[in-house]
Protein backbone atom coordinates (compact mmCIF):
# COMPACT_ATOMS: atom_id res chain seq x y z
CA UNK A 1 0.00 0.00 0.00
CA UNK A 2 1.67 3.21 -1.05
CA UNK A 3 1.57 6.50 0.80
CA UNK A 4 -1.23 8.93 0.02
CA UNK A 5 -1.61 12.67 0.34
CA UNK A 6 -4.01 13.14 3.25
CA UNK A 7 -6.89 15.56 2.59
CA UNK A 8 -6.82 18.85 4.49
CA UNK A 9 -9.30 18.90 7.40
CA UNK A 10 -10.58 22.28 6.10
CA UNK A 11 -10.69 24.48 2.99
CA UNK A 12 -7.60 26.33 1.80
CA UNK A 13 -8.82 29.76 2.85
CA UNK A 14 -9.92 29.04 6.43
CA UNK A 15 -6.63 30.00 8.08
CA UNK A 16 -6.75 33.49 6.56
CA UNK A 17 -5.50 36.06 7.27
CA UNK A 18 -2.76 34.26 9.23
CA UNK A 19 -1.82 31.67 6.63
CA UNK A 20 -2.98 32.63 3.16
CA UNK A 21 -5.11 30.51 0.85
CA UNK A 22 -2.58 30.39 -1.99
CA UNK A 23 0.17 29.15 0.33
CA UNK A 24 -2.10 26.46 1.81
CA UNK A 25 -3.03 25.31 -1.68
CA UNK A 26 0.54 25.17 -3.01
CA UNK A 27 1.90 23.77 0.21
CA UNK A 28 -0.61 20.90 0.23
CA UNK A 29 -1.16 20.12 -3.47
CA UNK A 30 2.41 20.69 -4.68
CA UNK A 31 4.97 20.44 -1.89
CA UNK A 32 3.37 17.73 0.25
CA UNK A 33 2.19 15.84 -2.85
CA UNK A 34 5.79 15.82 -4.15
CA UNK A 35 7.07 14.35 -0.87
CA UNK A 36 4.43 11.60 -1.13
CA UNK A 37 5.26 10.82 -4.77
CA UNK A 38 9.01 10.80 -4.16
CA UNK A 39 8.62 8.71 -1.01
CA UNK A 40 6.66 6.09 -2.92
CA UNK A 41 9.44 6.02 -5.46
CA UNK A 42 12.11 5.63 -2.79
CA UNK A 43 10.80 2.83 -0.55
CA UNK A 44 8.30 0.01 -0.44
CA UNK A 45 8.06 0.13 3.38
CA UNK A 46 4.77 1.50 4.68
CA UNK A 47 5.16 2.34 8.37
CA UNK A 48 6.16 5.99 8.31
CA UNK A 49 6.82 6.20 12.05
CA UNK A 50 9.12 3.18 11.94
CA UNK A 51 10.86 4.65 8.90
CA UNK A 52 11.53 7.91 10.78
CA UNK A 53 12.76 6.09 13.88
CA UNK A 54 15.13 3.97 11.78
CA UNK A 55 16.06 6.64 9.29
CA UNK A 56 19.75 5.76 9.39
CA UNK A 57 18.92 2.55 7.54
CA UNK A 58 17.38 4.41 4.63
CA UNK A 59 18.79 6.41 1.72
CA UNK A 60 18.69 10.20 1.81
CA UNK A 61 15.66 10.32 -0.51
CA UNK A 62 13.63 8.56 2.18
CA UNK A 63 14.94 10.89 4.89
CA UNK A 64 13.91 13.97 2.90
CA UNK A 65 10.59 12.74 1.57
CA UNK A 66 9.59 10.45 4.44
CA UNK A 67 10.31 13.27 6.87
CA UNK A 68 8.41 15.65 4.61
CA UNK A 69 5.38 13.37 4.48
CA UNK A 70 5.25 12.75 8.24
CA UNK A 71 5.87 16.38 9.17
CA UNK A 72 3.28 17.82 6.81
CA UNK A 73 0.64 15.18 7.60
CA UNK A 74 0.63 16.41 11.18
CA UNK A 75 1.18 20.07 10.25
CA UNK A 76 -2.26 20.32 8.64
CA UNK A 77 -3.79 18.96 11.84
CA UNK A 78 -1.77 21.24 14.08
CA UNK A 79 -3.67 24.14 12.56
CA UNK A 80 -7.38 24.98 12.63
CA UNK A 81 -9.53 28.00 11.80
CA UNK A 82 -9.86 30.57 14.57
CA UNK A 83 -12.73 29.71 16.89
CA UNK A 84 -12.73 25.97 16.25
CA UNK A 85 -10.33 25.04 19.05
CA UNK A 86 -9.25 26.22 22.47
CA UNK A 87 -6.83 29.13 22.18
CA UNK A 88 -4.41 27.59 24.68
CA UNK A 89 -3.38 24.16 25.94
CA UNK A 90 -5.59 22.60 28.61
CA UNK A 91 -5.44 19.82 31.19
CA UNK A 92 -2.30 17.86 31.93
CA UNK A 93 -0.37 19.34 29.02
CA UNK A 94 -1.04 22.85 30.30
CA UNK A 95 0.27 21.88 33.75
CA UNK A 96 3.28 20.20 32.22
CA UNK A 97 4.07 23.28 30.11
CA UNK A 98 3.79 25.55 33.12
CA UNK A 99 5.96 23.26 35.23
CA UNK A 100 8.63 23.05 32.51
CA UNK A 101 8.71 26.57 31.07
CA UNK A 102 7.02 28.70 33.75
CA UNK A 103 4.05 29.59 31.59
CA UNK A 104 2.48 28.95 28.20
CA UNK A 105 3.80 32.34 27.05
CA UNK A 106 7.34 31.40 28.05
CA UNK A 107 7.00 28.14 26.12
CA UNK A 108 5.81 30.09 23.07
CA UNK A 109 8.79 32.45 23.37
CA UNK A 110 11.23 29.55 23.41
CA UNK A 111 9.46 27.85 20.51
CA UNK A 112 9.44 31.10 18.55
CA UNK A 113 13.15 31.51 19.20
CA UNK A 114 13.86 27.98 17.95
CA UNK A 115 11.85 28.74 14.81
CA UNK A 116 13.65 32.06 14.24
CA UNK A 117 17.15 30.75 14.77
CA UNK A 118 16.84 27.72 12.49
CA UNK A 119 19.03 28.96 9.60
CA UNK A 120 17.85 27.85 6.18
CA UNK A 121 15.03 25.33 5.89
CA UNK A 122 13.63 23.33 8.78
CA UNK A 123 11.08 22.94 11.52
CA UNK A 124 10.60 23.99 15.15
CA UNK A 125 9.22 21.42 17.59
CA UNK A 126 7.58 20.96 20.97
CA UNK A 127 7.89 17.35 22.05
CA UNK A 128 8.09 14.77 24.80
CA UNK A 129 11.40 13.07 25.56
CA UNK A 130 11.87 9.48 26.64
CA UNK A 131 11.94 10.52 30.29
CA UNK A 132 8.55 12.18 29.89
CA UNK A 133 9.86 15.74 30.01
CA UNK A 134 8.83 18.42 27.52
CA UNK A 135 11.44 20.02 25.27
CA UNK A 136 11.72 22.47 22.38
CA UNK A 137 14.10 22.05 19.46
CA UNK A 138 14.52 22.66 15.75
CA UNK A 139 15.69 20.43 12.92
CA UNK A 140 17.04 21.10 9.44
CA UNK A 141 15.23 20.43 6.19
CA UNK A 142 12.66 17.62 6.64
CA UNK A 143 14.32 15.98 9.62
CA UNK A 144 12.14 15.47 12.70
CA UNK A 145 12.82 14.54 16.35
CA UNK A 146 11.75 10.91 15.81
CA UNK A 147 14.87 10.41 13.69
CA UNK A 148 17.25 8.67 16.07
CA UNK A 149 20.87 9.54 15.46
CA UNK A 150 19.93 12.50 13.28
CA UNK A 151 17.97 14.91 15.46
CA UNK A 152 19.92 16.81 18.13
CA UNK A 153 17.05 16.26 20.55
CA UNK A 154 15.21 12.98 20.17
CA UNK A 155 11.62 13.24 21.26
CA UNK A 156 8.02 12.62 20.21
CA UNK A 157 6.79 15.81 18.50
CA UNK A 158 3.36 17.05 19.58
CA UNK A 159 3.56 20.44 17.82
CA UNK A 160 5.62 21.52 14.85
CA UNK A 161 6.06 24.63 12.71
CA UNK A 162 7.33 24.59 9.14
CA UNK A 163 9.90 27.38 8.61
CA UNK A 164 10.86 26.48 5.05
CA UNK A 165 10.40 29.69 3.06
CA UNK A 166 7.62 28.07 1.00
CA UNK A 167 5.53 27.95 4.18
CA UNK A 168 5.34 31.73 4.44
CA UNK A 169 7.05 33.56 1.58
CA UNK A 170 4.04 34.54 -0.56
CA UNK A 171 2.49 36.50 2.31
CA UNK A 172 5.42 37.35 4.59
CA UNK A 173 8.48 37.32 2.29
CA UNK A 174 11.57 37.58 4.51
CA UNK A 175 9.52 38.41 7.65
CA UNK A 176 9.69 35.02 9.28
CA UNK A 177 9.17 36.54 12.72
CA UNK A 178 5.83 37.97 11.66
CA UNK A 179 4.75 34.61 10.20
CA UNK A 180 5.56 32.82 13.46
CA UNK A 181 3.72 35.44 15.51
CA UNK A 182 0.61 35.16 13.33
CA UNK A 183 0.76 31.36 13.19
CA UNK A 184 0.09 31.08 16.94
CA UNK A 185 -3.45 32.31 16.13
CA UNK A 186 -4.26 29.13 14.23
CA UNK A 187 -2.62 26.49 16.42
CA UNK A 188 -5.10 23.68 17.10
CA UNK A 189 -4.45 23.25 20.81
CA UNK A 190 -7.16 20.60 21.19
CA UNK A 191 -5.28 18.41 18.73
CA UNK A 192 -1.96 19.07 20.45
CA UNK A 193 -3.50 18.12 23.82
CA UNK A 194 -4.92 14.96 22.23
CA UNK A 195 -1.49 14.03 20.87
CA UNK A 196 0.03 14.49 24.31
CA UNK A 197 -2.71 12.62 26.22
CA UNK A 198 -3.19 9.72 23.81
CA UNK A 199 0.29 9.21 22.43
CA UNK A 200 3.32 11.16 23.61
CA UNK A 201 2.66 10.87 27.35
CA UNK A 202 2.58 7.08 26.81
CA UNK A 203 5.88 7.22 24.94
CA UNK A 204 4.20 6.54 21.60
CA UNK A 205 4.84 8.62 18.49
CA UNK A 206 1.80 10.29 16.97
CA UNK A 207 0.56 8.23 14.00
CA UNK A 208 -0.42 10.11 10.87
CA UNK A 209 -3.75 8.40 10.30
CA UNK A 210 -6.00 8.59 13.30
CA UNK B 1 43.01 60.58 8.48
CA UNK B 2 40.57 58.90 10.81
CA UNK B 3 41.87 55.49 9.88
CA UNK B 4 45.35 56.58 10.99
CA UNK B 5 44.05 57.89 14.31
CA UNK B 6 42.23 54.63 14.80
CA UNK B 7 45.37 52.63 14.08
CA UNK B 8 47.46 54.66 16.51
CA UNK B 9 44.89 54.34 19.25
CA UNK B 10 44.55 50.62 18.65
CA UNK B 11 48.28 50.12 18.84
CA UNK B 12 48.73 52.29 21.91
CA UNK B 13 46.49 50.28 24.14
CA UNK B 14 45.02 46.83 23.83
CA UNK B 15 42.08 47.91 25.96
CA UNK B 16 41.27 50.89 23.78
CA UNK B 17 38.83 50.11 20.97
CA UNK B 18 39.62 51.84 17.67
CA UNK B 19 37.33 54.71 16.78
CA UNK B 20 36.69 53.36 13.32
CA UNK B 21 36.46 49.76 12.20
CA UNK B 22 35.48 49.03 8.66
CA UNK B 23 32.02 47.60 8.27
CA UNK B 24 30.61 45.68 5.37
CA UNK B 25 28.04 47.42 3.25
CA UNK B 26 25.38 46.27 0.83
CA UNK B 27 26.81 46.54 -2.70
CA UNK B 28 24.58 48.27 -5.25
CA UNK B 29 23.01 46.13 -7.92
CA UNK B 30 24.73 46.73 -11.27
CA UNK B 31 21.27 47.23 -12.85
CA UNK B 32 17.69 48.21 -11.99
CA UNK B 33 15.41 45.79 -10.15
CA UNK B 34 13.50 45.05 -13.36
CA UNK B 35 16.57 44.43 -15.53
CA UNK B 36 16.41 40.64 -15.25
CA UNK B 37 12.74 40.35 -16.20
CA UNK B 38 11.08 38.15 -17.28
CA UNK B 39 13.49 35.57 -15.88
CA UNK B 40 13.61 37.08 -12.39
CA UNK B 41 10.89 39.54 -11.45
CA UNK B 42 11.57 43.05 -10.17
CA UNK B 43 9.72 42.19 -6.98
CA UNK B 44 12.05 39.29 -6.24
CA UNK B 45 15.15 41.36 -7.05
CA UNK B 46 14.04 44.11 -4.71
CA UNK B 47 13.25 41.86 -1.74
CA UNK B 48 16.26 39.65 -2.39
CA UNK B 49 18.68 42.58 -2.48
CA UNK B 50 17.11 45.06 -0.04
CA UNK B 51 15.94 42.57 2.58
CA UNK B 52 17.79 39.26 2.39
CA UNK B 53 21.24 40.46 1.32
CA UNK B 54 20.96 43.57 3.51
CA UNK B 55 20.17 41.36 6.51
CA UNK B 56 23.24 39.20 5.90
CA UNK B 57 25.36 42.37 5.76
CA UNK B 58 23.89 43.77 8.98
CA UNK B 59 24.17 40.50 10.85
CA UNK B 60 27.72 39.97 9.59
CA UNK B 61 28.68 43.36 11.00
CA UNK B 62 27.08 42.45 14.33
CA UNK B 63 28.87 39.09 14.43
CA UNK B 64 32.24 40.64 13.59
CA UNK B 65 31.74 43.27 16.28
CA UNK B 66 31.03 40.54 18.82
CA UNK B 67 34.05 38.60 17.56
CA UNK B 68 36.27 41.61 18.07
CA UNK B 69 34.92 42.14 21.58
CA UNK B 70 35.38 38.46 22.45
CA UNK B 71 38.98 38.66 21.28
CA UNK B 72 39.51 41.82 23.33
CA UNK B 73 38.21 39.94 26.37
CA UNK B 74 40.47 37.04 25.54
CA UNK B 75 37.55 34.61 25.32
CA UNK B 76 38.31 31.86 22.84
CA UNK B 77 35.07 30.14 23.76
CA UNK B 78 32.97 33.17 22.84
CA UNK B 79 34.85 33.54 19.56
CA UNK B 80 34.11 29.94 18.68
CA UNK B 81 30.44 30.39 19.58
CA UNK B 82 30.23 32.99 16.81
CA UNK B 83 31.37 30.69 14.00
CA UNK B 84 27.83 29.80 12.90
CA UNK B 85 26.77 33.43 12.69
CA UNK B 86 29.91 34.28 10.71
CA UNK B 87 29.38 31.41 8.30
CA UNK B 88 25.69 32.11 7.76
CA UNK B 89 25.95 35.84 7.33
CA UNK B 90 29.45 36.08 5.90
CA UNK B 91 28.62 33.33 3.45
CA UNK B 92 25.36 35.06 2.58
CA UNK B 93 27.21 38.31 1.90
CA UNK B 94 29.91 36.64 -0.20
CA UNK B 95 27.48 34.56 -2.21
CA UNK B 96 25.02 37.32 -3.02
CA UNK B 97 27.76 39.82 -3.84
CA UNK B 98 28.97 37.40 -6.52
CA UNK B 99 25.44 36.50 -7.65
CA UNK B 100 24.39 40.01 -8.68
CA UNK B 101 27.47 40.37 -10.89
CA UNK B 102 27.13 37.09 -12.79
CA UNK B 103 23.66 37.97 -14.01
CA UNK B 104 22.81 40.70 -16.51
CA UNK B 105 19.95 41.97 -18.63
CA UNK B 106 19.23 39.55 -21.49
CA UNK B 107 22.37 37.53 -20.68
CA UNK B 108 25.38 37.25 -22.97
CA UNK B 109 26.51 34.86 -25.65
CA UNK B 110 27.79 31.53 -24.37
CA UNK B 111 31.20 31.34 -22.65
CA UNK B 112 34.18 32.18 -24.82
CA UNK B 113 37.96 31.97 -24.70
CA UNK B 114 39.78 30.11 -21.95
CA UNK B 115 36.58 29.40 -20.03
CA UNK B 116 34.88 27.87 -23.07
CA UNK B 117 37.89 25.64 -23.65
CA UNK B 118 37.94 24.55 -20.01
CA UNK B 119 34.21 23.76 -20.09
CA UNK B 120 34.64 21.66 -23.23
CA UNK B 121 37.64 19.88 -21.71
CA UNK B 122 36.04 19.16 -18.32
CA UNK B 123 32.40 18.52 -19.28
CA UNK B 124 32.44 17.65 -22.97
CA UNK B 125 30.34 20.61 -23.99
CA UNK B 126 28.65 23.74 -22.67
CA UNK B 127 25.26 22.00 -22.76
CA UNK B 128 26.52 19.08 -20.69
CA UNK B 129 27.91 21.53 -18.13
CA UNK B 130 24.54 23.29 -18.00
CA UNK B 131 22.68 19.98 -17.62
CA UNK B 132 24.89 18.99 -14.70
CA UNK B 133 24.61 22.36 -12.99
CA UNK B 134 20.82 22.31 -13.45
CA UNK B 135 20.56 18.81 -11.98
CA UNK B 136 22.87 19.66 -9.08
CA UNK B 137 21.06 22.90 -8.23
CA UNK B 138 17.58 21.44 -8.62
CA UNK B 139 18.46 18.46 -6.45
CA UNK B 140 19.58 20.43 -3.40
CA UNK B 141 17.43 19.54 -0.39
CA UNK B 142 16.26 22.59 1.47
CA UNK B 143 18.30 25.76 0.97
CA UNK B 144 21.63 26.15 -0.80
CA UNK B 145 23.56 27.06 -3.94
CA UNK B 146 24.69 25.17 -7.03
CA UNK B 147 28.14 26.24 -8.21
CA UNK B 148 30.41 26.02 -11.20
CA UNK B 149 33.81 26.38 -9.55
CA UNK B 150 37.50 26.15 -10.39
CA UNK B 151 39.92 23.78 -8.73
CA UNK B 152 43.24 25.58 -9.00
CA UNK B 153 45.32 22.67 -7.70
CA UNK B 154 44.03 20.32 -10.39
CA UNK B 155 43.36 23.03 -13.00
CA UNK B 156 39.87 21.68 -13.45
CA UNK B 157 36.32 22.99 -13.40
CA UNK B 158 33.89 21.30 -11.07
CA UNK B 159 30.20 21.49 -10.18
CA UNK B 160 29.14 21.15 -6.56
CA UNK B 161 26.27 22.00 -4.24
CA UNK B 162 26.68 23.95 -1.02
CA UNK B 163 24.12 23.92 1.78
CA UNK B 164 22.55 27.05 3.21
CA UNK B 165 24.98 29.98 2.78
CA UNK B 166 28.17 27.91 3.06
CA UNK B 167 30.62 29.85 0.89
CA UNK B 168 32.16 27.79 -1.91
CA UNK B 169 35.83 28.65 -1.49
CA UNK B 170 35.98 28.39 2.29
CA UNK B 171 34.02 25.14 2.23
CA UNK B 172 35.53 23.31 -0.76
CA UNK B 173 38.57 25.29 -1.89
CA UNK B 174 36.97 25.85 -5.31
CA UNK B 175 37.03 29.37 -6.73
CA UNK B 176 33.44 30.48 -7.38
CA UNK B 177 32.61 31.21 -11.02
CA UNK B 178 28.85 30.86 -11.58
CA UNK B 179 26.41 30.18 -8.77
CA UNK B 180 22.66 29.61 -8.63
CA UNK B 181 20.81 30.58 -5.45
CA UNK B 182 18.15 27.92 -4.87
CA UNK B 183 16.87 29.18 -1.53
CA UNK B 184 13.12 29.47 -2.07
CA UNK B 185 13.35 33.24 -1.55
CA UNK B 186 15.30 33.44 -4.82
CA UNK B 187 12.34 32.29 -6.92
CA UNK B 188 9.18 31.52 -4.96
CA UNK B 189 7.18 34.69 -5.59
CA UNK B 190 7.40 34.04 -9.32
CA UNK B 191 8.00 30.33 -9.86
CA UNK B 192 6.34 28.94 -6.69
CA UNK B 193 7.44 25.31 -6.25
CA UNK B 194 8.76 25.04 -9.84
CA UNK B 195 12.44 25.31 -8.97
CA UNK B 196 13.54 23.46 -12.18
CA UNK B 197 11.91 26.16 -14.35
CA UNK B 198 13.80 28.92 -12.51
CA UNK B 199 17.12 27.08 -12.64
CA UNK B 200 16.83 26.33 -16.36
CA UNK B 201 15.79 29.91 -17.14
CA UNK B 202 18.68 31.51 -15.29
CA UNK B 203 21.05 30.70 -18.13
CA UNK B 204 19.15 33.26 -20.25
CA UNK B 205 20.51 36.01 -18.00
CA UNK B 206 23.99 34.62 -17.32
CA UNK B 207 26.76 37.19 -17.62
CA UNK B 208 29.46 34.95 -19.06
CA UNK B 209 31.78 37.93 -19.59
CA UNK B 210 31.93 38.38 -15.83
CA UNK B 211 32.39 34.64 -15.29
CA UNK B 212 35.27 34.65 -17.80
CA UNK B 213 36.82 37.49 -15.79
CA UNK B 214 36.45 35.52 -12.53
CA UNK B 215 37.99 32.48 -14.19
CA UNK B 216 40.90 34.52 -15.51
CA UNK B 217 41.57 35.96 -12.05
CA UNK B 218 41.37 32.53 -10.40
CA UNK B 219 43.72 30.99 -12.96
CA UNK B 220 46.34 33.70 -13.13
CA UNK B 221 46.41 35.41 -9.73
Amino acid sequence: MSFQLPPLPYDYQVLEPFVDKETMNLHHTKHHQAYVNNLNGATKDSDIVAICQNIKNYPVAVRNNGGGHYNHSLFWKWMAPVGSSNVAPTGTLKEKIEATFGSVDEMKKKFTDAALTRFGSGWAWLGVKKDGSLAISSTANQDNPLMAGVADVEMIPILGLDVWEHAYYLKYQNRRGEYIQQWWNVVNWDEVVKYYDNFASKNNPVPINQ
Amino acid sequence: MFANIARVLAQSSKKCLPLVRSKHSLPDLPYDFNALEPVISAEIMQVHHQKHHATYVNNLNVAEEKLFEAKQRGSVSDQIALTSALKFNGGGHINHSIFWTILCKDGTSEPEGELAEAIKRDFGSYQRMVDLLVATSTGIQGSGWGWLGYNKQLNRLDIVACANQDPLQATTGLHPLFGIDVWEHAYYLQYKNARPDYVKSIFKIANWRKVEELFGKARHD
